[in-house]
């Protein structure tokens, strides 16, 4: 899971920060709320763990509140890593 | 439970449910108030504000009439006569009993200014960024879009199947690398703004072209924020970063600097034009462009075809404004265009200061969430054609005076967000 945790954090810092933002990326760190990430650019998230973890992640399940921290994030992946997994 | 006897038929419940979400907007200071303008849009204004006030004289710094031309006499007086000659509307949509040859002579004069194959007009550009993508790309396709363009593109792209991606804003190692992931796609298509809506600054749209062409991709551009002015002849930013005749399609506004009325336009390769004339619901389902502003804006493309004055004029009005307010000691974005925001980043400070502006004869808005990102709240100034240099230097002693009140004056962002407490 930590390990997990961290390719998460790496995804973000190198998908969504500028250069020149040393701004922490904690496990818990707003990303939605704190405006790190918008739904507009979400969908590469969404698409980076689906093919990472060979998963689909339901739209209705890819909510703000679900992607707004590693932390919950990576309990999403978990959820539906338990599930039988699909070819993506 | 009783319906409320009034004009809409809204129970009880539902109607205190909206009444909360309304004053939960009121109450985060995100709550937008309308000011009534008594006069022709102009460099000076009369405006009534709040409502029920009587209307006073301001100078407006806030408009997207960036050639002056939004009450031009020649242009008011081309439309007089469309309404004479074609009348006042057309009661249907283009491909029924809809267009007239003013409506095909305007769309070969635009395509001639911006130097694209073919033209269509829609009822405005944002009805031209909701039909395009979904008209032209499939499922099978991609769109890869900077973070930044314009909330009528994201709405484009959600109507459309196609797979969607983006960019971080102008960053073209970061577009490099979407373009790469995405060579399995049927097509990629780059999208971009030409003058970004609330940054003013421009796209690469050079470096944009150079990576379509080396990966294979069509690029997409929405011009409405510099076409007319933005290039050395005014046709637009691929004019300016030396790319005219390359964009595959170019979406822009008549309502703006083109005259400010309505109407837009999707002017681009053949193929994919000829794809919006059969298929774009915005252009299947809405009503023709009213002939009054199709003449008006063939007089525009007639006044700007005939003379750069005006735009060289914007063009040294924005210099002239920019070099004022960072004098002054205001944080403002960089760039060229007239588009000139002046940051603040709290929200509540920029409805402060825009109404405090107001007191002092200028008229400018507080931008705030949703329209631009939490935090990120600002003045947007915009210059116009219509601006003379003593109506600079009135704005630039009213920003200063309110800058000083406020205490933002020689603050950058990290100041000004910790006097917000953030």
């Amino acid at each position: 899971m930590d390990e997990m945790n961290r390719v998460v954090r790496d995804y973000i810092v190198r998908e969504y920060l500028e250069e020149g933002d040393d701004r922490e990326i904690t496990d818990t760190t707003p990303l939605i709320t704190g405006g790190i990430v918008d739904s507009f650019s979400m969908v590469s998230l969404k698409r980076f763990l689906e093919k990472k973890y060979q998963i689909r992640i339901p739209d209705a399940d890819a909510t703000p509140d679900a992607f707004d921290t590693v932390q919950g994030i990576v309990a999403l992946v978990q959820r539906f890593r338990t599930a039988a997994p699909v070819g993506v | 439970m009783a319906r409320e006897d009034n004009v809409m038929a809204f129970i009880t419940a539902l109607r205190d449910r909206y009444q909360s979400e309304i004053e939960a907007i009121r109450a985060s200071g995100l709550f937008k108030d309308e000011r009534y303008i008594h006069s022709p849009q102009w460099s000076e204004i009369e405006v009534e504000f709040p409502a029920g006030s009587k209307p006073k004289k301001c100078i407006n710094i806030c408009a997207n009439n960036y050639l002056g031309l939004s009450s031009h006499p020649e242009v008011i007086a081309a439309a007089h006569a469309g309404l004479d000659s074609r009348g006042y509307g057309m009661s249907s949509v283009r491909f029924i009993c809809g267009t007239q040859d003013i409506h095909r002579e305007l769309e070969n004069r635009l395509t001639e200014f911006l130097g694209t194959e073919d033209t269509l007009l829609f009822p405005s550009c944002m009805d031209a960024n909701a039909g395009f993508f979904e008209a032209c790309l499939n499922e099978q396709d991609v769109m890869i879009a900077d973070r930044l363009v314009h909330a009528s593109i994201v709405d484009g792209m959600r109507l459309c199947k196609a797979m969607q991606d983006t960019y971080k804003h102008s960053d073209m190692g970061h577009l490099e690398e979407k373009l790469q992931e995405h060579m399995d796609r049927r097509s990629r298509m780059i999208l971009t703004d030409g003058v970004f809506s609330m940054d003013g600054d421009m796209a690469r749209l050079n470096e944009i072209v150079e990576l379509a062409e080396k990966y294979d991709a069509m690029v997409f551009l929405d011009d409405s924020h510099a076409t007319g002015f933005i290039g050395r002849t005014g046709r637009g930013t691929h004019e300016h970063c030396g790319v005219f005749g390359r964009i595959d399609v170019i979406t822009t506004t008549l309502g703006k600097a083109l005259g400010g009325a309505s109407g837009g336009c999707v002017s681009g390769r053949r193929e994919l034009v000829e794809m919006c004339r059969q298929r774009a619901r915005p252009f299947l389902f809405s009503n023709s462009v009213a002939p009054v502003i199709v003449a008006g804006a063939l007089k525009v493309m007639e006044l700007i075809s005939r003379s750069t004055e005006r735009r060289d004029r914007l063009e040294w009005n924005a210099r002239y404004w920019r070099g004022l307010l960072k004098d002054a000691g205001f944080d403002i974005k960089e760039g060229e265009s007239p588009i000139v925001p002046v940051m603040l980043y709290d929200a509540k400070l920029a409805q402060d200061f825009a109404r405090d502006l107001f007191d002092e004869g200028v008229y400018a808005v507080g931008f705030f969430f949703p329209v631009v990102p939490k935090g990120q709240a600002r003045i947007r100034t915009q210059l116009s054609a219509a601006h003379e240099k003593h109506h600079l230097d009135f704005a630039i002693d009213a920003f200063k005076k309110v800058g000083q009140k406020h205490g933002v004056l020689g603050l950058g962002r990290k100041e000004l967000l910790a006097r917000a407490g953030a």
